[in-house]
């Protein structure tokens, strides 16, 4: 019975469905963007949906970046893959070891006969996701580097001057004690994605080594070394000011408790993705946010190099016919035009992935009206980057993430000291490491 | 009660009335939290009292969902776990009367055998096994569908256990006066015993109701498309939102709906449900 | 085996009838427990295009894991405490409701719905109430000193999704205590109490002794409730954290095998647990079998 009348309203609603799209392809799109982010990005495909007739993309939320990852792996072992899925950063090099499961943008572009000039590009963007002869395996779509958040209006109660934020970390702790100690706020600081920013950004700002063989890119066989002096002191300073009252931990990964700490005037500082924006401009509604670029050590790095991505890029998957790829792209070329990047860019903080679109950015004047706006992309461009502040590029660099996350709040608990956390989470990220050169080759 | 003892009733009142606060507050707390809006949570402490924006969430949440956090409005994944439980429920029980039938009132060769391999499930939740369960239902290409969602929740042997143990208690006068009138087993089976199990089959469809409508892990592995969401699946996609604060407001409206269809299936059919409940286990 | 004194002497029929739950039971069942054996024995890249057989490498390198012995020994500790908290509430509850008479059909019915809600919502309500930023339970503790912080100690997660898990498993015990009260002949508490035993008297010598199957028969049905169906609860306050302080064995095989996308490593805990299982059902089942009396 129940059957039946599903059966029926199925039905229903395909036809009428089919009245008013008639005979399109369907292109299935999995992504990792929630609440405003999600917003904008339905509104993108739905850009691309009313701007020709042969083509449907259909966004699917699937949760976090991790839980989308994993589900498109086992849709695809399945056959059920979707067309394009939207891989993090540090699924790329499981996506690009996974040769026979992807459809290389550079070549479904070739194959589609689509316009498509890779020099367009921001060139970290780029970089990361090349293979070995310089040829883009997927498509940048929402890249971002972490920058710092902080509330004018605290500052100001702090008696600090609200325009002039905190440059090295030995100013963020004075400032960050004026701020606790004048009570105009609990906590000075919170940070989403301990490991991306304080770990790994952290390396690449102070030209550090986060692995051998050029953080990976140079192959399989790469070793962590992020248990130096510097991340060694930079985690035994997180420690003291956690226990002082300076620093709250927001959870793992991307930090589920901490953009509210800072929404809520608990924390003055907040470090987080400069995608973050969007959330932050609509939840900070009660206070003047300033934006910076992320602090430093000066006594290890006069001038602090690039930072390095985050964020994800859209991956074709194979197993799908010919006018499916033709749609997917159309749709990238859509997704890169100037003017789309710039409304994403600007919509959501995201760094624009084209030089067109940073440039229609400042022609229409978006930066001289949103100070802060340009943090992001001056931070990633600032410099020439070594091999150290490149990017990373590891195999199952999720399952490490997830250590470097474990090892951290073992720190926070006092179970371990700061040597001995990330000795050990190197020592357990190496085992991850062999895991995946056995696995894959 | 043997003797009177005024301060012994007051105290075990007292008691009983402690267990329902412990019981019930978590769940006050969620309608309270439901009826609010979301700028209320962020002052740092949750109403006790409920506030005045519950018809408003509610309506939000039936109606519109909430589309960025892949959760489509509720009625539609209420619909889903309905059809769900009552596919499993029935599913479950039409199975194990068949085969717990086979196994009481045949001798047949691999009897012993065939009973070992259903009853090996008895205690095994689908979590347990979940990978290969995953890849097997993927690889016969029923990701996404009812049959996906129901067929290997229903490969449990709970039911077929009660049965077994009910039917173990039906008099054998019974039997031998059906084959003495030359009735044949499923004659046997259709006029005798069905009508035996009656309360036992209503009993049991109660307790696997519930069990289908609050299944999560399966659910959330087996659908990718938004139009199979059961509810209890759909709540985990509200309140794990990354990069924006929760929506606590909108996540316990959610919450509370989710509760409400088998908390009162419990609450109207209690006798039912712990015949069902107490029986099926012992 | 228990069986029928006399029987139907169809050789073909109870096949036909067997045939639905075993087709189901093989193909959903049995078909993946032989899968996870087998990937368990083996090391297997995630999108599955290059495997190798590696003898009984997982499970060596599994037991030499500290996050496994760290897993384990968390499970224990996580359901023997649900299954003492819970129980013994329960029980309190039971023996006051079996002492009052007009009331109780009001009482149980207030007690026995938590059954009915599903384990990921009662970690959500509990996450919502346990909130450190929000949550009224770390605000109370604030005003009295606690710094309560789930997301760091460990020791406060544990007790967070203890404490969910045992809440939503109270209407469960506390049905089967009543039922199990309710079969306590009247007559012998009577001849006590003329004796001149009191109630509590009463209750330790006469009463908890009878409930002793019962009692039993709880232990094995709570061990199993916290280490199996609490993934939703575990899911959805700590997934597993913080350092791994609640990652239970069930959270565990989810964990490394969907979202690590180690498949030999989570086979492997697949196989070890099924084997549990079937063990705690050995155990139910040589019991009630001993019990049910025909």
């Amino acid at each position: 019975m129940f059957k039946t009348v599903l059966c029926l309203s199925a039905g229903m609603a395909a036809l009428v469905s089919a009245s008013t799209a008639y005979a399109q392809t369907e292109i299935s799109w999995w992504h990792a963007m929630d609440a405003e982010l999600g917003q904008k990005l339905e509104a993108i495909a739905q850009g691309f949906n009313d701007s020709q007739d042969e083509f449907t993309v259909v966004p699917t939320y699937k949760g976090s970046y991790a839980e989308t990852l994993t589900a498109a792996i086992a849709a695809f072992r399945a056959n059920e893959q979707p067309a394009i899925i939207q891989v993090f950063e540090v699924g790329t090099g499981t996506m690009m070891a996974a040769t026979g499961a992807v459809n290389p943008v550079y070549q479904l572009m070739a194959d589609a006969g689509e316009p498509w000039d890779p020099s367009g590009f921001l060139a970290p963007v780029t970089g990361y996701y090349s293979d070995t002869s310089g040829n883009i395996l997927s498509m940048p779509f929402n890249s971002s580097t972490p920058i710092m958040y902080y509330n004018k209006d605290v500052f100001e109660a702090a008696g600090l001057d609200p325009d002039v934020p905190p440059t090295t970390w030995a100013e963020l702790e004075t400032m960050g004690r004026q701020i606790v100690e004048s009570g105009a706020a609990n906590c000075a600081l919170s940070s989403a994605w301990i490991t991306w920013i304080q770990t790994e950004n952290l390396s690449a700002l102070h030209d550090k080594p986060f692995g051998t063989l050029e953080n990976g890119f140079g192959g399989l066989g790469t070793e962590f070394v992020f248990n130096d002096e510097l991340q060694v002191r930079h985690w035994d300073n997180l420690k003291k000011w956690s226990d002082e009252g300076l620093f709250q931990y927001g959870g793992p990964a991307g930090a589920a408790d901490a953009a509210p700490k800072f929404y809520s005037q608990e924390c003055a500082i907040f470090m987080n993705s400069s995608a973050g924006r969007a959330g932050v401009i609509a939840n900070a509604t009660d206070f003047e946010v300033g934006f910076a670029p992320l602090p430093y050590y000066d006594d290890v790095i006069e001038e602090p190099k690039n930072s390095i991505i985050g964020g994800a890029t859209l991956w074709a998957l194979n197993g799908k016919d010919a006018q499916v790829y033709n749609g997917v792209a159309k749709f990238f070329t859509y997704l890169s035009s100037p003017e789309v990047q710039a409304q994403w860019h600007q919509d959501t903080g995201y760094l624009p992935i084209t030089n067109a679109a940073y440039e229609l950015g400042q022609e229409q004047g978006y930066y001289a009206e949103n100070p802060g706006s340009d943090i992001a992309i001056n931070q990633i461009t600032r410099g020439t980057p070594s091999a150290n502040s490149k990017g990373i590029r590891f195999g199952n660099l999720t399952q490490v993430r997830a250590i470097v996350d474990e090892e951290f709040e073992a720190l926070l608990a006092g179970s371990k000291t700061a040597q001995e956390a990330l000795d050990a989470a190197v020592e357990r990220g190496n085992q991850i490491l062999r895991d995946f050169e056995a696995a894959n080759s | 009660m043997v003797e009177n003892r005024p301060w012994l009733a007051f105290f075990t009142h007292l008691v009983l009335i402690v267990g329902v606060v412990i019981v019930v507050f978590p769940v006050y707390l969620a309608f309270v939290a439901s009826t609010h809006t979301g700028a209320d949570f962020l002052r740092g402490l949750v109403p006790l009292l409920p506030g005045l924006h519950m018809i408003e969430n509610y309506s939000k949440m039936l109606f519109d969902g909430i589309s960025t956090a892949g959760a489509p409005p509720l009625w539609r994944m209420m619909l889903n776990s309905t059809a769900i439980a009552v596919i499993i429920a029935i599913g479950k029980i039409v199975i194990s009367l068949l085969s717990a039938y086979a196994i009481v009132f045949f001798k047949f060769p691999f009897r012993l055998f065939a009973f070992w391999i259903i009853f090996i499930t008895l205690m095994l939740p689908v979590e347990v096994r979940i990978i290969p369960t995953f890849a097997v239902v993927a690889n016969l290409g029923l990701l996404n569908s009812y049959v996906g969602l129901t067929l290997p929740l229903i490969a449990s042997a709970t039911a077929t256990f009660l049965f077994r143990q009910f039917f173990l208690t039906v008099p054998d006068e019974l039997m031998e006066a059906a084959r003495v009138d030359g009735a044949g087993p499923m004659k046997f089976f259709r006029d005798i015993l069905l009508p035996l199990s009656r309360t036992n089959i209503a009993a049991l469809f109660v307790i696997l109701f519930i069990y289908g409508w609050v299944q999560y892990l399966w659910p959330l592995l087996v659908t990718t498309d938004s139009r199979y969401y059961t509810v209890v699946m759909g709540i985990k996609r509200l309140a794990a939102t990354a990069d924006a604060e929760p929506q606590w407001h909108l996540v316990m409206a959610a919450a509370v709906l989710a509760m409400l269809p088998p908390v009162l299936v419990v609450i109207f059919m209690q006798r039912l449900f712990v015949k069902g409940l107490v029986e099926t286990e012992k | 085996m228990q069986t029928k004194r006399t029987i139907f002497p169809n050789r073909v029929l109870p096949y036909f009838l067997l045939l639905p739950q075993l087709a189901v039971t093989l193909v959903f069942f049995i078909w993946p427990a032989l899968q996870a054996v087998k990937s368990s024995f083996e090391r297997e890249d995630p999108f599955g295009f290059r495997t190798t057989f590696i003898w009984l490498d997982n499970y060596t390198r599994l037991f030499a894991e500290a996050g496994y012995i760290n897993s384990l020994s968390r499970t224990a500790v996580f359901a023997v405490l649900v299954t003492l908290l819970s129980m013994s509430l329960s029980l309190i509850l039971a023996v006051a409701v079996n002492r009052v008479l007009r009331t109780n059909r009001i009482y149980t019915t207030l007690l026995v719905w938590p059954y009915a809600v599903a384990p990921v919502v009662v970690g959500i309500l509990w996450w919502f109430i346990f909130n450190p930023t929000i949550g009224i339970l770390p605000y109370m503790m604030r005003s009295v000193g606690i710094a309560w912080n789930p997301r760091v100690n460990g020791d406060h997660a544990m007790i967070l999704v203890i404490v969910a898990a045992s809440w939503k498993q109270i209407s469960y015990n506390f049905l089967f205590f009543v039922a199990g009260l309710q079969s306590v002949p009247q007559s012998l508490t009577e001849a006590a109490a003329i004796d001149g035993a009191g109630p509590f008297k009463r209750f330790w010598t006469i009463v908890f002794p009878l409930l002793s199957p019962t009692t039993f028969f709880l232990l094995i049905v709570n061990i199993n409730y916290a280490m199996f169906d609490t993934f939703g609860i575990i899911d959805a306050t700590t997934s597993g954290g913080p350092n791994q302080a609640t990652n239970v064995l069930v959270y565990k095989v989810y964990a490394d095998g969907f979202l690590g996308l180690n498949i030999g490593s989570s086979a492997a805990q697949s196989v070890i647990l099924m084997l549990i299982v079937i063990a705690l059902t050995a155990i139910q089942f040589r019991f009630i079998e001993r019990r049910v009396q025909y």
